[in-house]
């Protein structure tokens, strides 16, 4: 509780013209803030699974939600592009702006939000299609047709993902065909390709090898420079490595927000460090 | 109270199945016996359904050492009663045939499937828990029923929208015959679309898609093998439905594709024989193993590009 004050006092510079407004109500947008999450609480049935939530996501860095498992760390990141309520009985509370858009007011379709917010998933999951049709699907259901441009978005989007020399050669075979690393790499162009503002990946490395995982990790700092990157992630280690800043969750709360570098050498409350240093359970 | 001996030792279950195993003699004996048992029971049902093949093979060729197979294939008329110009064309009843598989297939493909994308990709657990029931008892109507609600109900209140509609007809027992296929291939295809892990879905909607563009350009595609599956079974169950256009489509096997006039499919004319007085031997008996030989080879087609297609489309995910 007391490192949420902290951060949120750290924060207040940065969002001047939100703190005066309603929680609920429009914020306007803070330069170099991509989500502002304001006592944001979810609710799956009668479980309440993410509790007062004050977190405040910035552009152009990587941030890492660490926390042991069931904490509330993937509740939290589906939250951000609304497919938590795919849910059945999911109540939500409180206030999550989007560039100072509020995502959840009824005016803003679901779909142009979730068109700016890039997911890639725990396990990888291209749709059964060619790995040219996985990657041409997003700007098709957008209205691209034009087969030049396509196979244009195609190359850049898998030269983004550095996948692109791999299967240059066979773009129009399955991409079942792929290892679960190339399919995990394809699902992330496949997010690259509806140029996105912001990539969600929910333990993007955890059904992976070492070395699959390194190419990964290595993807996402030469994303940064493009886009804002929320990651959750068990391994502590990858958190350290490619993170700028870090949340820990703990039981559906957000313990402590802080520069990575901070958080894992001089962690402010006793439950990170105890976390952090696998003293926990 | 009802074990006495758990109470003080302990027991072992490796010694009571090492004991068990002592014990019983017949489970080995009918580990022996049973794959000559099952082989057997599957022989025969191989053997007979052969049997049924080559008496419809033999007693086709009786029938074109009559009359012969260009006139068969390239006549079209129907004429086997009359004694002078009998004719044995039997475009007549193909025609009859695919007409109303025509009409019953317009209609249920969409139907069916707009059924199937709806329960699969919108309706709540509860909705689907009871409509996939009620879809499998709808499928198991006689088709007696369907006959003569076509006859009955649906001919009159067509006559109503066209005047010139017969009494007997392809219109009416087309669509009610569309009516039957709907629920099978409404569950089939629902089948085959929940079958289609949700992860993929996810993926498709996190890109911004609706739910109409996941149902149609994912969900669908994905589980095309199982959709074209069953919109295949439906047209297989459509040439070979037999009660349903005996009843309502009457019985005079005309080469036309006008849906208002009566006509006679293959399946109809096999009944008409044999529920009629043609003695054994003559022509016309004979002839409707032509005919049903004709329908053998429509639903063979059938049965391959089925598997063809559900092998070429395989998407395994
Ligand atoms: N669909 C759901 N229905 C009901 N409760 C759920 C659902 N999904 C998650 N929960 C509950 O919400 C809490 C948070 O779950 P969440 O999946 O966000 O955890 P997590 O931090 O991502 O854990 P992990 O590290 O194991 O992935 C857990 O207690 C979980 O049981
Ligand atoms: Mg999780």
């Amino acid at each position: 509780m007391m490192a949420t004050k902290t951060k949120e006092t750290k924060v207040a510079p940065l969002t001047v013209g939100s703190t005066a407004a309603m929680p609920t109500a429009e914020s306007g947008e803070a330069k170099g803030v991509v989500y502002e999450t304001k006592d944001l609480n979810l609710w799956y049935g009668e479980h309440h699974a993410l509790k007062h939530i004050h977190l405040t996501i910035y552009e152009n860095k990587v941030t890492a939600i660490i926390g042991p498992s069931g904490c509330g760390k993937s509740t939290y990141i589906k939250t951000l592009n609304r497919m938590v309520e795919l849910v059945p009985n999911v109540r939500i509370a409180g206030h999550l702006a989007y560039r100072g858009r509020n995502i959840f007011d009824p005016s803003y379709p679901v779909e142009q939000l979730r068109t700016q917010i890039g997911m890639v998933f725990q396990k990888p999951n291209p749709f059964p299609k060619s790995i040219y049709d996985n990657i041409a699907y997003g700007p098709r259901i957008h209205g691209i047709r034009n087969k030049k441009v396509l196979d244009e978005i195609v190359e850049k989007s898998l030269r983004g993902a550095a996948l692109w020399d791999e299967v240059k050669d066979r773009l129009r075979d399955h991409a079942y065909g792929l290892s679960g690393g190339q399919q995990q790499r394809l699902c992330i162009a496949r997010c690259l390709a509806i140029e996105p503002d912001v990539i969600l990946m929910d333990e993007p490395t955890s059904a992976l090898d070492p070395i699959s995982t390194l190419k990964i990790e290595e993807l996402i700092q030469e994303l940064k420079k493009q886009y804002s990157i929320i990651i959750v992630t068990h391994n502590m280690q990858q958190a350290a490595r490619i993170s700028d800043k870090t949340a820990f969750f703990l039981n559906g709360e957000v313990i402590e927000y802080a520069e990575t570098s901070k958080l894992f050498s001089n962690p402010a409350d006793q439950r990170t460090e105890d976390y952090i240093t696998g003293r926990f359970g | 109270m009802g074990i006495p001996t758990n109470q003080e030792q302990p027991f072992s279950v490796r010694e009571m199945i090492v004991e068990n195993q002592r014990r019983q003699h017949w489970p080995k004996r009918m580990e022996k016996i049973a794959p000559k048992l099952l082989f057997t029971l599957a022989a025969l049902s191989v053997l007979v359904t052969l049997g049924i093949l080559f008496t419809l093979l033999f007693e086709t060729i009786e029938f074109f050492r009559r009359v012969s197979i260009v006139e068969f294939v390239t006549s079209k008329e129907w004429l086997p009663w009359n004694e002078e110009h009998g004719s044995f064309g039997v475009a007549p009843l193909v025609t009859g045939t695919l007409l109303t598989t025509g009409i019953a297939m317009l209609f249920a493909v969409p139907i069916g499937l707009a059924s199937a994308i709806y329960l699969s990709e919108y309706a709540s657990e509860r909705t689907r828990r009871i409509i996939k029931p009620a879809l499998e008892v709808l499928a198991g109507i006689p088709t007696i029923v369907y006959g003569f609600f076509a006859l009955t109900i649906v001919t009159p209140l067509l006559q109503n929208v066209i005047p010139d509609l017969e009494i007997f007809n392809a219109l009416s027992p087309g669509l009610v015959m569309g009516i039957m296929i709907i629920p099978m291939i409404a569950s089939l295809s629902e089948d085959a679309m929940s079958a289609v892990p949700n992860s993929i879905r996810e993926g498709a909607l996190a890109l911004g898609a609706t739910k109409l563009e996941v149902a149609l350009k994912v969900v669908l595609p994905a589980a095309a093998s199982g959709v074209i599956a069953s919109v295949i079974l439906g047209i297989s169950r459509a040439v070979g439905e037999t009660m349903i256009v005996a009843v309502a489509g009457g019985s005079s096997p005309e080469f036309t594709f006008d849906v208002t006039k009566s006509i006679q499919t293959l399946t109809a004319y096999i009944v008409q024989v044999t529920t009629g007085d043609a003695g054994y031997g003559t022509t016309i008996y004979y002839s409707i193993y032509a005919v049903g030989m004709t329908l053998f080879l429509f639903t063979l087609v059938m049965n391959v590009l089925a598997q063809y297609i559900s092998r070429r489309f395989r998407e395994e995910y």
